[in-house]
C-alpha cells in the first residue's frame, strides 16, 4: 500500500500513500472518492441530514412532555393514523431511543471524527492524504448500512424500545418489550456498523498522524486539534472492541438463546423463558466500558478544535500548550476507569463504587484545568465577536455548566438521588449539545472557507448562534430543576404521579424553547447552502491563522499542498511581530523575537522551547 | 457591538444563579414543596448536595465573571497586538492544585455517608435481622410480600405470607430493610421523598434499608426503563406509626385469610391459593 520516502530535509521518514490517480469522472470524484476532503464533505452532509432527523425525533419527545397524549400537529395524523395522531407509550419509548441513537451514533461521533478528522488531519500535519485512502472511503460508506439498519428497525420492524443503553433483560429478550423483536437485533447490527466505520477511521487517523507528518512537525508542534483527534482515535481503538463483543453477545442471546445477560427464573409476559444463567450487570460493565470513553470521544476533538479556533480569534497563543495536551491525555486515561459511575445504583458492589467515585472526582480536574486555560487564552487577547468567536464562547459557557453538574453526580450519595432523573439529562445535554455542538458550529464556520473556498454569511451565522444559545439554555437549564424535583427520565407521562403533577408548565416552557432552537437550525442550513455557491470568495488564509491548512489553496486541490510544507515551530504563534502581521505561519521561518514589553517575565523559563526557531 | 455580546454572555450566569436561588421559594427544589427529606440519611444527602452546590456556585460565578471581563477588555483592545504569552507555570500549578484538593476533599468527605447508605456491614443491625418485606418489581407494578405477624421474612414465599400490590406500609422512626427483587426486566425502586434509589436486578436480591422520620404517603416510582409502561409503575409508600402499621398487617391478614365463615384461616395449609395475588 504505502512506501517510505526519506524526507527531503532528513528530519524524519514520511509514509506516503501510493500516488493515487487524480479522480476521473463524477463518480470517482464525488461519490466513491478516496480524497479525504471529499469524504469529509460527504460526512458533513450526511451528519447534518441526520441532525435534522434526530432533531425532529427530539421535538416529538418534547411534544409529548408538553402536551401529553394530544395529537401532534401536522405530522401526527400522518405518522400514527391508528391512534388519531397521538403518541402511544410504546412509540414514545422508541422515539427517545432513536433520538439518542441518531444523535450519538450518526451525528456527533461521525461529525467529529468523520468530518473534522478527515478534513483536518492530513491538512494540519502537512500530508497529501490519509495513510489508507480506500479504508477512509469505506469508513464513510459503512455509515450507510448503519443508517439503513436503524431506519428499518424504526420504520418497519416495530422500533427498538430499550433506550440507547440497551440494558438487558429488556433489550435482550425479544418477549420483554412487545414490538421490539427484530427491531432490536437490527439496532444492534446498526451499532456494529457504526463501530466498523469508527474503527476504520481511528486506525487510519493513528497511522496517518504517527507516520505522515511533514518534516519538522514534531509531536509537540501538532495543533491541539490534531492532539484531540489523535487521543480520540486511541480511545476508540481500545474501547470499541469491548462494545462490539458485548453487542455480539446480545445478538446471540436474542437469536440463539445463549443467555449471557439474563438469569434463570424470570417470568416475562406470564411465561418462563426456562433458560438462563446469565447476569444483566455484565452488559452494563461492557456497555459503559465503551460508552464512558465514548462521551470523551464526543468531546476531545472539540476541545482541540476550540483551542485552535479560540487562539486564532483572540490573536494569542494558546495558554499552556503542553498542559492542554497532558490534560487531554489524563482525561482519556482516567476515562477508562470511571465507567462504573454510571452504575452507582445498579446493584454493583457498593464498595467498588467508592473507587469509581474517587476516579470520577479526579477526572473533573483536567476538565477544569482546560477551562482555566481557555479563559486565560482570552485574557489579554484582541476579541472580535464574529460567528466563530461566539460559538467558541458558547462552547465554553455550556461546558462549564455541564462539567460542574458532573461533580454532583460524582458524589455517589447525591447521584443516587439524581441518577435516571432529568438532572442527568441536563448534564449530558449541556456537554453533548451545549459544548460539542457549539464547537461543531464554530468549526463549520471556521473551516468552511477551506472546504468550499467561500466564506459563510456573518449575519445569518450570528442570528443562528443567538437563537440556538437562547433555545438551548431555555431547553436544558430547567432540566436541572426537573431533576431536583425527582422527575425520572424516559417517562411518557410524568404527571401521573402526584409529586410531579405541577411540572407541566415548566415542561411546556422547555418545549417552546426547543422548538425555537430547532427552527434556528434552518438558518444554519440556509447559510451553508447559500454560501457554498454565493458566499464571498475566501483566499488561502481568511482568518490570518497559523496552521498548515491555511497555506494550501482554498479548497485544496487533490494532493493538498503546492509543495510539501516544512514546519519550523509550534501551532499558535499569534501576537508576534512578523512584518505587518501579528501571526507566524508554521511554515514561516523568520521570527523576530517578541519585544520584551510584550512578554511576561515568568515566560522565559517556559515550556515552549519549540517557539524559538 | 462587542460590548452587547459581553452583556449577553453575562446575562446567562446571572439568570442561572438567580433561578437557582429562587428555586426553593417557587417549589423547584426537592419534591413535596421542598420539604426536608423524610429520612435522616436523606437529610445528610441533602447536606452534601448543598455543600457541592456552594462549591460549584462559587466556581461557576468566578469563571464566568472572569471570562466576561476578559471578553470585555479584549473587545475594546485597540492595541496593535494581543499579549504574547505561552502560559504561566505558577498560575497553572495553582489552578490545578486548588481544585484538586477540593475534589479530593469532596471524595473523602462523602465516604462515610455512602458506607452508611449502602454497605451492608454498616447497616443498622435490627433492620438487617428482620427485613420487613420483599419488594418485587414487575412490568408494570410493585408487589410486596410481608411475613406473617410475629414471623420473619423467609427467602422463599411461605403459605402464611401477606401480600399487597402498589402499596407498601412501613413504620416510621425505626430503620427498616426490604429485600428488592425483579421478576422480569430491570426496574429501579425510587422513593424521592426519602432520597432512596436502588435498581432491582433480575436474578439478585438486593437489601435496601431506610428510616423514615415522618408520617406520610410518599410516591414510589420506577427509575429504570422497563418497557412501554415504565412511567405508570405507580405505587405509594405509607409511613405510619408502629401501631397503625401493626393494625394494617392485622387487617391484611384478615382480608387475605378470610374463609367466608368469619374465621381467620391463617396458618392453615390450604390457604396458599388465596395468598396468591389475583
Ligand atoms: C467532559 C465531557 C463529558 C461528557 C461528554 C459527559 C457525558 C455524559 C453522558 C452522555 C452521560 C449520561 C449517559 C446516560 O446515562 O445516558 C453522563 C453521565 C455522567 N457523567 Fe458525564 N460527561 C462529561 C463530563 C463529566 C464530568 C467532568 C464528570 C464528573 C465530575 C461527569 C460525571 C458523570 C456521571 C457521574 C454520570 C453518571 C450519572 C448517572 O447516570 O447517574 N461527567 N455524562
Ligand atoms: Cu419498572
Ligand atoms: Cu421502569
Amino acid at each position: 500500500m504505502s512506501v517510505v520516502h526519506p524526507s527531503p530535509t532528513g528530519l524524519q521518514p514520511i509514509l506516503k500513500p501510493q500516488a493515487h490517480h487524480a479522480p476521473g469522472n463524477f463518480f470517482t470524484k464525488y461519490i466513491f472518492s478516496t480524497d479525504h476532503k471529499i469524504i469529509a464533505i460527504q460526512f458533513l452532509f450526511t451528519t447534518l441530514l441526520m441532525l435534522i432527523v434526530g432533531g425532529a425525533l427530539a421535538l416529538a419527545v418534547r411534544w409529548q412532555l408538553a402536551f401529553p397524549w394530544e395529537s401532534m400537529p401536522i405530522v401526527g395524523p400522518w405518522l400514527f393514523s391508528a391512534e388519531a395522531g397521538q403518541i402511544s407509550p410504546e412509540f414514545y419509548t422508541m422515539l427517545f431511543t432513536m433520538h439518542a441513537t441518531v444523535m450519538i451514533f450518526l451525528v456527533i461521533i461521525p461529525i467529529l471524527a468523520g468530518t473534522f478528522g478527515n478534513l483536518l488531519i492530513p491538512l494540519m500535519i502537512g500530508a497529501d492524504d490519509m495513510a489508507f485512502p480506500k479504508l477512509n472511503m469505506l469508513s464513510y460508506w459503512f455509515i450507510w448500512p448503519a443508517i439503513i439498519c436503524f431506519g428499518m428497525s424504526f420504520a418497519y420492524a416495530g422500533g427498538p424500545a430499550a433506550g440507547w443503553t440497551a440494558y438487558p433483560v429488556l433489550a435482550d429478550l425479544p418477549q420483554a418489550a412487545p414490538g421490539s423483536g427484530t427491531a432490536q437485533t437490527l439496532w444492534l447490527l446498526g451499532v456494529t456498523f457504526v463501530g466498523f466505520s469508527s474503527m476504520m477511521g481511528s486506525i487510519n487517523y493513528m497511522t496517518t498522524i504517527i507516520n505522515m507528518r511533514a518534516p519538522g512537525m514534531t509531536f509537540f508542534r501538532l495543533p491541539l486539534t490534531i492532539w484531540g483527534l489523535f487521543i480520540t482515535a486511541i480511545l476508540q481503538a481500545f474501547a470499541l472492541p469491548v462494545l462490539t463483543a458485548g453487542g455480539f453477545m446480545q445478538v446471540t442471546d436474542r437469536l440463539l438463546g445463549t443467555c449471557f445477560f439474563y438469569p434463570s427464573g424470570l417470568i416475562i409476559n406470564n411465561a418462563d423463558p426456562t433458560i438462563g444463567g446469565g447476569q444483566p450487570l455484565l452488559w452494563q460493565h461492557l456497555f459503559w466500558f465503551y460508552s464512558h470513553p465514548a462521551v470523551y470521544i464526543m468531546l476531545l476533538p472539540v476541545m482541540g478544535m476550540i483551542s485552535d479556533m479560540l487562539s486564532c480569534m483572540v490573536r494569542k497563543p494558546i495558554f499552556g500548550y503542553r498542559p492542554m495536551i497532558f490534560s487531554m491525555s489524563a482525561i482519556a486515561s482516567l476515562g477508562f476507569i470511571v465507567w462504573g459511575h454510571h452504575m452507582f445504583t445498579s446493584g454493583m458492589n457498593p464498595a467498588v463504587g467508592m473507587a469509581f467515585m474517587v476516579a470520577t472526582m479526579m477526572i473533573a480536574l483536567p476538565s477544569a484545568v482546560k477551562t482555566f486555560n481557555w479563559t486565560a487564552t482570552v485574557w489579554g487577547g484582541k476579541v472580535e465577536f464574529n460567528t466563530v468567536t461566539l460559538n467558541c464562547i458558547g462552547f465554553l459557557s455550556m461546558f462549564v455548566v455541564g462539567g460542574l453538574s458532573g461533580i454532583f453526580m460524582a458524589a455517589i450519595p447525591v447521584d443516587v438521588y439524581f441518577h435516571d432523573t432529568y438532572f442527568i439529562v441536563a448534564h449530558f445535554h449541556y456537554v453533548l449539545f451545549g459544548a460539542t455542538l457549539f464547537g461543531v458550529f464554530a468549526g463549520i464556520h471556521f473551516w468552511f472557507p477551506k472546504m468550499f473556498g467561500r466564506m459563510m454569511n456573518e449575519k445569518l451565522g450570528k442570528t443562528h448562534f443567538l437563537l440556538t444559545f437562547i433555545g438551548a439554555n431555555g431547553t436544558f437549564f430547567p432540566m436541572h430543576f426537573l431533576g431536583m424535583q425527582g422527575m425520572p427520565r424516559r417517562y411518557a407521562d410524568p404527571y401521573l404521579h402526584g409529586y410531579l403533577e405541577h411540572l407541566l408548565p415548566m415542561n411546556q416552557f422547555m418545549t417552546i424553547s426547543a422548538i425555537l432552537m430547532g427552527s434556528a437550525q434552518i438558518l444554519l442550513f440556509i447559510n451553508i447552502f447559500y454560501s457554498m455557491f454565493f458566499g464571498p470568495k475566501a483566499g488561502r488564509n481568511p482568518w490570518n491563522a497559523t496552521t498548515l491548512e491555511w497555506t494550501a489553496p482554498s479548497p485544496p486541490p487533490h494532493g493538498n499542498f503546492d509543495e510539501p510544507p516544512i514546519v519550523f515551530h509550534g501551532p499558535n504563534e499569534y501576537a508576534v511581530h512578523n512584518g505587518d502581521k501579528d501571526f507566524l505561519l508554521q511554515t514561516e521561518k523568520e521570527c523576530e523575537p517578541p519585544k520584551p514589553s510584550d512578554t511576561e517575565p515568568e515566560n522565559n523559563t517556559d515550556n515552549d522551547q519549540e517557539t524559538s526557531s | 457591538m462587542g460590548k452587547g455580546w459581553c452583556l449577553f454572555f453575562l446575562f446567562w450566569p446571572v439568570a442561572a444563579v438567580v433561578s437557582c436561588a429562587m428555586a426553593p421559594m417557587v417549589g423547584w427544589s426537592f419534591p413535596y414543596d421542598n420539604a426536608q427529606a423524610a429520612s435522616n440519611l436523606g437529610i445528610r444527602i441533602d447536606g452534601l448536595f448543598y455543600l457541592i452546590l456552594f462549591v460549584t456556585a462559587v466556581v461557576f460565578v468566578g469563571t464566568q465573571a472572569v471570562l466576561v471581563y476578559a471578553l470585555w477588555r479584549g473587545s475594546s483592545n485597540r492595541d496593535e497586538r494581543a499579549t504574547y504569552t505561552h502560559g504561566n507555570h505558577k498560575l497553572e500549578l495553582i489552578w490545578s492544585i486548588i481544585p484538586g484538593v477540593i475534589l479530593l476533599f469532596l471524595a473523602l468527605y462523602q465516604m462515610n455517608l455512602w458506607a452508611d447508605f449502602r454497605i451492608k456491614k454498616y447497616f443498622p443491625e435490627a433492620a438487617v435481622k428482620a427485613p420487613i418485606a420483599e419488594v418485587t418489581a414487575r412490568q408494570f407494578e410493585w408487589r410486596f410480600r410481608y411475613p406473617a405477624i410475629g414471623k420473619e421474612l423467609q427467602p422463599k414465599p411461605q403459605s402464611d405470607d401477606l401480600y399487597s400490590v402498589n402499596e407498601l406500609h412501613v413504620p416510621f422512626g425505626k430503620p427498616v430493610m426490604i429485600q428488592l427483587r425483579s421478576e422480569d426486566v430491570q426496574h429501579s425502586f425510587f422513593l424521592p421523598a426519602l432520597r432512596i434509589k436502588q435498581d432491582a436486578l433480575p436474578g439478585l436480591q438486593i437489601p435496601v434499608w431506610f428510616e423514615a422520620n415522618k408520617e406520610g404517603v410518599y410516591d414510589l416510582v420506577c427509575a429504570e426503563l422497563c418497557g412501554w409502561g415504565h412511567y405508570k409503575m405507580k405505587a405509594h409508600v405509607i409511613v405510619e406509626s408502629e401501631a397503625d402499621y401493626q393494625n394494617y398487617l392485622k387487617n391484611l391478614t384478615q382480608q387475605q385469610f378470610y374463609d367466608g365463615l368469619g374465621k381467620i384461616a391463617a396458618n392453615e395449609n390450604d390457604s396458599e391459593s388465596e395468598a396468591t395475588e389475583k
